[in-house]
């Protein structure tokens, strides 16, 4: 078993801390090549936000707020428990690390499923560019239905890519609570765990900025 | 690794940050004024601060992770600088 021995270090580190600060720095540097690859259409959306601002407004508030919001407090949550578990392996409890992995990943799937279920309700709501959207019923609210088509295809790509961030990740943290299961880490030795961390915890504050760029532009009192 | 924080920050830390997802959501029913997104934005970027300091623990003895998140948060303004620089100053042109 793992912690049966002292782990040891890659022979190019000079020690086990060195290992897991280059590790951790790792993960730092594709975090930063992530802002910029949300940046970039962050980016777009800010100059047709700019360009559009009544549409995109209206728009938005088309949005459902209730279960973005939920998903907010699912995914948060999902930070907490992901904390924990690196908290509880630190300490070297393995088991209660794994069952927060668990946990973290089954709050991920929670936040897809329920972003499964809006993608849904959008489409029976005519919001979906192309498959199901209705022009006349936004000309009738004095908006530009092209303009508010745009706003819906910067919705789904700012949405779907953080899903597809949020798979990868659920999928991660599987296979290391497999591992943590199976005594792969330890106190000593648990960078891993450490690193994906990080990688959630992104993946969150990338929600944390979506929510309101997307759901609340606007006032949405009636 | 010998930046832990305890259990008990963790759980105000996450309890600060449901409280102000509640905020930001309920701030978007005042009825419109100007400041929904700046206010909104900002709120987020409170949130972040929260995860970045206390549960991705930025502020370590090493100063690597430390540069490198502010690295790309300056890559990124570029970005979003430049690019507005070039939009907000084309006068009457539409597109």
């Amino acid at each position: 078993m793992a912690n049966s021995h002292a782990a040891t270090h890659w022979h190019h580190f000079d020690d086990l801390e060195h290992q897991q600060q280059a590790t951790l720095f790792g993960m730092w540097i594709f975090l930063a090549t992530e802002i910029l690859i949300f940046g970039g259409i962050f980016t777009g959306y800010t100059v047709y936000r700019i360009a559009y601002v009544a549409d995109f407004e209206v728009a938005s508030r088309q949005l459902n707020l209730w279960i973005g919001g939920i998903n907010t407090l699912v995914l948060l949550t999902s930070s907490l428990t992901m904390v924990l578990a690196i908290h509880a392996i630190r300490q070297g409890r393995s088991h209660s690390s794994a069952l927060h992995l668990l946990l973290t990943a089954a709050l991920g799937t929670t936040f897809l499923a329920f972003k499964a279920v809006e993608y849904y309700l959008d489409y029976r709501e005519n919001l979906v560019p192309l498959f199901a959207f209705n022009p006349a019923e936004w000309a009738a609210l004095n908006v530009r239905p092209e303009h508010v088509q745009l706003f819906l295809i910067f919705y789904y790509f700012l949405t779907g890519l953080h899903a597809i961030h949020l798979l990868i990740g659920i999928a991660v943290v599987l296979i290391l609570a497999w591992m943590m299961h199976r005594d792969h880490f330890s106190a000593e030795y648990h960078s891993p765990i450490e690193s994906w961390g990080l990688y959630w915890h992104f993946i969150d504050v990338v929600w944390v900025f979506l929510l309101p760029l997307l759901y609340l532009i606007g006032s949405r009192a009636t | 690794m010998n930046d832990t924080s305890s259990t008990k920050t963790y759980y105000i830390v996450y309890f600060a940050l449901l409280s102000l997802t509640l905020l930001t959501c309920a701030l978007s029913f005042v009825p419109q004024v100007g400041w929904h997104a700046t206010v909104g934005l900002g709120i987020a970027s409170v949130k972040a601060g929260l995860i970045a300091v206390f549960f991705m623990h930025i502020l370590t003895a090493d100063r690597l992770p430390w540069l490198t998140l502010l690295a790309g948060i300056l890559w990124f303004s570029i970005l979003l600088g430049l690019t507005l620089a070039d939009y907000l100053t084309r006068a009457s042109l539409s597109y």
